[in-house]
């Protein structure tokens, strides 16, 4: 696994985030964030939804325009406008909750399209990676099938070789299992995990405490555009220290806390 | 009034259906009494008129109908790809874009390919366009078919979900590669029902290249209808030609209704 990750020469860190402000016109949904990760941290940001996680995670790699503020990646201010965003990109895996596989190419073909277009890799070393990267992540006997005929588990892990496919230095997850059925999304945790132990660096958006807990070395608390908690992941979910992250957190760790409140509320006096 | 009036909204609708077929019924049934047949069977399905058009109707009309109507739709489609990544694209380019499509739908294509045919030849010297008029007007019929195409394949460029573009982009690829590769061979799926259907209507508006004045052997199927129906003084060569545009476009309309139904996401 250690031959994935492909070691950052600059001084800086991977990720590091100043001031960070982003609108969707009047609607303020990063109002100043900061955070910086370092070479092979895991980092996993929980919140309740519509807390700008996804904002967030896409300003990172400049899917999204952040208003102001400064996002440095590897070194590259990627807000400059001399900065080729493009060429950074290509050091940023990502992964999202609808694995947004290319539909008309097969699971070998995901994996090679951005090596060939992007990297100009030669057609066996491209056909050689990817290959490395869906033995990795377990589907070495599916590679010629199309993602419409596998399972959104097999889907996201092949979304997640595809990214590998690319040497990245960074990994980004946007709730990653998300869109799965229960029974499928240990396998794509599992995958991740590796990573994780490989000494990639991560940051990744996610629902799954027990994965932010036993896996990233950090756990970042959003709510309303805003860092509230952050701290060792350990710390943080089994110890919250704010009032809105040990709400947050005793909702989605005791699901039966959501029925009494809500059961409450109904019940006529 | 008061019989009708107690009857249900269902029941009424149902009434009148029943009440126009009735009249339909013998509307026909008073045409097929009183027509004369003789003659009309002798002015439109005229044996020998019919004959006579055989075989130049397939080997040179037929054959040009076709051809035609593939060269426009072919040119016309990577016209109307060019045009719709353009308009997408924006800028000064994408302003041209609009501006192209724009104006070749909103105007007549009889009168699109008219300028074409007389315009063209003027301009650049008659004789140094394949095809003479009839190939300038030609280049009207793909400037149409750009423009009409352009606006399907941007529906079908937007009609590709969004996560696409930002897989594609998270991975390093621009924005052309994203659309080239990406983008485009999905866009061009999604597009297939509505572009066969304007294939259908190209070859149907080849006709309108009668106006350019074709020669012997450059003429399509209306103009060699028409031409024929004025050698005989007899309209049985429109039958003729009609028959012949059925014979392709039916199969092709039938295949878009299978298509559709075949592409269907929610299937
Ligand atoms: N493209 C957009 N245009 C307008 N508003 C947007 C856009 N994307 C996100 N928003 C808004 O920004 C806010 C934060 O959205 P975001 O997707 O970042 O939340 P999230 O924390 O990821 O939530 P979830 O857990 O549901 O995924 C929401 O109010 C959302 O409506
Ligand atoms: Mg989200």
């Amino acid at each position: 696994m250690s031959d994935l990750v492909p070691t950052v020469d600059s001084n800086e860190p991977p990720i590091r985030i100043k001031d960070l402000h982003k609108s969707f016109g009047d609607n303020e949904v990063l109002k100043g964030i900061d955070l910086t990760v370092a070479e092979g941290e895991v980092v996993c940001v929980i919140g309740p939804s519509g807390s700008g996680k996804s904002t967030l995670l896409r300003c990172v790699n400049m899917l999204e325009k952040p208003t102001s503020g400064s996002i440095k990646l590897l070194g590259a201010e990627m807000t400059d406008p001399d900065v080729e965003v493009d060429q950074v990109r290509t050091h940023v895996g990502m992964v999202f909750q609808s694995f947004n596989l290319f539909p008309n190419m097969t699971a070998i073909g995901n994996c090679i399209i951005a090596q060939r277009q992007v990297l100009k890799r030669s057609k066996a070393e491209a056909i050689e990676i990817a290959k490395k990267n869906l033995e990795l992540v377990g589907l070495g006997d599916r590679m010629s099938y199309h993602p419409a005929k596998l399972s959104g588990g097999q889907q996201q892990r092949v979304a997640i070789a595809r990214a590998l496919s690319m040497d990245p230095k960074i990994m980004l997850f946007d709730e990653p299992t998300a869109a799965l059925d229960p029974e499928l999304v240990g396998d794509v945790l599992a995958v991740m995990r590796d990573l994780a132990e490989a000494g990639m660096t991560m940051m990744v958006v996610t629902h799954e405490m027990m994965f932010a807990r036993d896996v990233s070395d950090r756990t970042i608390f959003m709510d309303g555009g805003v860092i509230v908690e952050e701290g060792p992941s350990a710390e943080l979910i089994t110890a919250p220290k704010e009032e809105r992250t040990q709400v947050f957190l005793k909702r989605v760790l005791d699901p039966t806390h959501i029925e009494d409140s809500e059961l409450g509320q109904t019940e006529p006096d | 009034m008061s019989v009708l009036s107690s009857l249900k909204p269902t029941q009424r609708a149902r009434l009148g259906t029943i009440a126009s077929y009735v009249v339909g019924l013998g509307v026909l049934l008073f045409v097929l009494l009183t027509a004369d047949w003789p003659t009309i069977t002798k002015q439109f399905f005229n044996p020998e008129v019919a004959a006579s058009m055989f075989p130049g109707i397939i080997t040179v009309a037929l054959r040009n109908t076709l051809l035609y109507t593939i060269v426009s739709f072919v040119v016309g489609s990577l016209l109307g790809i060019v045009l719709a990544v353009l308009k997408l694209t924006g800028g000064p380019l994408g302003w041209f874009a609009v501006g192209f499509i724009e104006l070749f739908r909103g105007v007549p294509a009889l009168l699109t390919i008219f300028a074409f045919a007389y315009g063209v030849p003027l301009a650049f010297g008659g004789n140094q366009i394949p095809g003479g008029s009839v190939g300038a007007g030609i280049l009207g019929l793909i400037v149409v078919t750009g423009a009409y195409s352009a606006e399907i394949i941007r529906a079908g460029i937007q009609a590709v979900h969004s996560g696409q573009n930002e897989a594609a982009r998270s991975l390093g690829m621009t924005q052309g590669q994203t659309m080239f590769w990406v983008i485009l061979p999905q866009a061009l799926r999604i597009v297939i029902p509505p572009m066969t259907n304007e294939l259908v209507m190209l070859l149907k508006d080849s006709s309108l290249l009668f106006i350019a004045g074709a020669t012997v052997f450059t003429k399509e199927l209306t103009t060699f209808a028409r031409d024929s129906l004025s050698t005989h003084a007899n309209p049985t060569p429109l039958i003729v030609a009609a028959a012949l545009y059925l014979i392709v476009t039916l199969p092709l309309t039938w295949l878009v209704g299978r298509l559709e139904k075949r592409l269907d996401p929610k299937r």
